[in-house]
């Protein structure tokens, strides 16, 4: 079919037991043909999916995240779990633009449990964006060790990152529409720019200073080039730490 | 599913039992535990339906809690006289109610409004406003059967006319002998109003047989009568087609319209007398016909009773997207809601026959009974549980859990911290992805073990692995 050299991206998937694990069951039963990179990890609501469980999934190199939830307000149970993971997957996926990651590689669909042909259809087609898209890192011109320590710099903000997503970052109405237009709304930009952005950029230099003592000159450079040597003395302002040059 | 790559499908095979296995290792026992179930039922709605389910319970030795919103008993059921089979409703409502009110295990409450309800299965607490005052039921188990309504129509002269009148109002007026309708010479009904349409986009499934009811019993008191029927499908579904049939024979005439070319109904002065025109068109003949009616019956629609939404967010049980209840599985479990030790039976859940409605009701009773049987109950383990150590006392999970599981308390320290009540833990695990420190862990589904079949999906960690 290819070539034995072609790229097979790796894929995790969090599926939801009631809905897209029931999907991909019958999607098996079916003999629908969909490609082999899925490995799939069940979990009883999409909402269960945790943030630092995607990133931690992109720091084990994996191509692409896939989480599978019920359709919305088909969710069984009553605390609507799947708008959380709607939630939760729009944040990250804009985290995964910060760190430089295609945001695509991240993935969230609905599939109910009878609907072992969508989940053939929605695999076939992951499978072949993320062959377009290619290897993790290396597409997109991170390299892996500036890639890991974004990553890592990520993971370390998920508890903040979660209190934001509580505090500011969600949408009071409980509609998909609703939903749909928080997060592509400047107003939701503005806040994860002014709130997440700055954060994320301080998190990577304190991971950074944790290897070894560095200058803010030296910084930037094993930075991955994203912050200059002004913004590194200002986030040093504002964590309250005077740069020696 | 991946046939043509077998290697491929066989390491995908391997990885997954690698990662299984990585989470198995950290897996801990759970433990199971069992609950009291409190032996008394509450039945919501004394129609037919809730009537039959209460009594049933009762003959089973459950004390029954039967709550009906009006002063009476009967539902819907007062309004209608024969079946279509010739069965004299009223009589066996009579008894049924007798029986009810006779049966030291049915308590009975008329005039009543539910004002909370809360608990788990075999543990609910329901508070109800009746005459009485305010009366706090405690329950294991819970069948709702609050009936549904008929539609009011705004079409065809409803309300403007006296002459327009809904096939329940028909079967009242033939029942209490009145001469304007046994005397018409003409009478002409309409199928589907209100339903089948945008806005309810259901059938409602008993009109099609009411309809053929009304007009056999008004061609026994009055031969000569001319009925039309204009119907859109007619529907008189199982043994009950031999009725649609005999209705043919005794010169009933159906006429097919089609929703786009609905009759037309206006008041105009007749050959001899006043009478309401209905204009339709005839899709055999294939033109325009007038018919000069003296009555206009409308088959008006079967519509979810008006409490249905305070009672599905009362009991936490879920409406379909036409406002009925749903049941948890069609073939599986018809009358089970979802939510456990709450049944479901009656129109509530979809327009039905007296008949298919006692039988339901039996089933819901049927399904209490086996319930409330039990002495004890064993639930499942896989619920959260809090590291108090580790809890900020920041209250997402309190927020994020709508079954209301957590709460907080203050522990052997003085702190404040989050507490889970494992029996209304339903371990969907949305509080885990919502704590901010990791404290509150979903047994059988933690981070660690998450994390654990995360990094067992390579078999050595490569390059950007984190130890």
């Amino acid at each position: 079919m290819e070539g034995e050299g072609a790229f097979k991206p790796r894929v995790v998937g969090f599926l939801c037991n009631w809905c897209c694990y029931g999907g991909a069951d019958l999607c098996g039963v079916s003999r629908f043909q969909y490609p082999p990179y899925i490995r799939v990890i069940r979990v009883m609501c999409s909402g269960r999916v945790d943030p630092a469980f995607v990133l931690k999934a992109f720091a084990n190199g994996v191509d692409g995240v896939f989480i599978g939830g019920c359709h919305i307000n088909d969710c069984h149970y009553n605390t609507e779990g799947n708008y959380d993971a709607y939630g939760m997957a729009s944040i990250v996926k804009k985290l995964l633009e910060q760190i430089g990651l295609d945001q695509n590689r991240l993935r969230l669909e609905w599939v109910s449990a009878g609907e072992g042909i969508r989940f053939a259809e929605v695999m076939n087609d992951f499978s072949a964006k993320l062959k377009k898209m290619g290897p993790i890192g290396k597409s997109e011109g991170v390299p892996d060790d500036v890639l890991k320590r974004r990553l890592e710099a990520a993971m370390q903000m998920v508890p903040y990152i979660k209190l934001v997503e509580r505090e500011r970052l969600h949408s009071n109405l409980r509609t998909e529409e609703a939903y749909e237009k928080f997060y592509a709304s400047e107003e939701c930009d503005r806040l994860f720019k002014e709130l997440i952005t700055d954060k994320l950029e301080i998190s990577q230099m304190i991971a950074l200073l944790r290897e070894k003592p560095r200058t803010p000159v030296s910084l930037p450079s094993c930075w991955g080039c994203r912050v200059g040597y002004c913004q590194a003395c200002q986030h040093f302002g504002a964590a309250g730490v005077v740069p020696v040059r | 599913m991946h046939s043509k790559e077998t290697e491929a499908a066989t390491q995908k095979a391997k990885d997954l039992i690698r990662m299984s296995v990585a989470r198995a290792c950290c897996l801990e026992p759970l433990q199971e535990f069992s609950l009291p179930v409190d032996k008394n039922a509450l039945v919501v709605g004394g129609g037919v339906a809730g009537m039959t389910a209460a009594l049933s319970l009762a003959n089973q030795r459950h004390d029954v809690y039967l709550v009906e919103k009006e002063k009476q008993l009967g539902g819907m059921a007062r309004r209608i006289h024969s079946t279509l089979e010739g069965m004299d409703v009223q009589a066996y409502l009579n008894d049924l109610m007798h029986k009810v009110y006779q049966h030291p295990l049915v308590h009975v409450y008329t005039e009543a409004a539910i004002v909370d309800a809360e608990g788990y299965v075999g543990n609910f607490t329901t508070k109800v406003r009746s005459k009485r005052g305010l009366t706090e039921i405690k329950h294991g188990a819970a069948i709702i059967a609050i009936g549904a309504e008929e539609h009011r129509p705004t079409e065809y002269l409803y309300g403007e006319d006296e002459r327009v009148m809904t096939q329940l109002e028909l079967e009242e007026r033939i029942a209490a002998d009145d001469t304007a309708i046994t005397d018409a010479q003409s009478l002409v009904m309409i199928q589907c109003v209100g339903c089948r349409n945008e806005d309810r986009n259901y059938c409602s499934r008993i009109c099609c047989s009411h309809a053929v009811k009304n007009a056999l019993t008004l061609k026994e008191q009055n031969p000569s009568m001319d009925i039309y029927v204009l119907f859109r499908d007619m529907r008189t579904y199982r043994f009950a087609e031999d009725y649609y049939r005999k209705a043919s024979e005794n010169n009933v005439k159906f006429i097919r319209y089609e929703p786009e070319d609905a009759p037309v109904v206006e008041a105009a002065d007749g050959e001899d007398r006043p009478v309401l025109r209905v204009t339709a068109t005839d899709y055999i003949l294939g033109r325009k016909i007038e018919l000069d009616a003296d009555l206009l019956v409308l088959s008006a629609a079967t519509v979810p009773a008006s409490t249905s939404d305070e009672v599905s967010r009362q009991f936490k049980v879920t409406l379909g997207p036409d406002g009925f209840f749903t049941e948890a599985h069609v073939k599986l479990r018809p009358v089970d809601f979802a939510a456990e030790g709450i049944f479901l039976c009656g129109t509530a859940h979809y327009p039905k026959h007296i008949g298919e409605t006692i039988s339901q009701a039996y089933g819901a009773a049927g399904r209490a009974a086996g319930l409330l049987s039990q002495d004890s109950l064993i639930a499942s383990g896989s619920v959260c549980q809090v590291e108090e150590s580790m809890c900020v006392s920041c209250g997402a999970c309190i927020s994020a859990c709508s079954y209301g599981a957590i709460d907080f308390h203050e522990n052997a320290q003085g702190y404040r911290a989050a507490r889970v009540n494992p029996v209304l833990c339903k371990g969907d695990g949305l509080c885990n992805a919502k704590c901010p420190t990791g404290a509150i862990q979903l047994k059988h589904f933690t981070d660690k073990e998450i994390v654990r079949q995360l990094d067992a999906e390579i078999p050595d960690p490569k390059i950007l692995a984190t130890a």
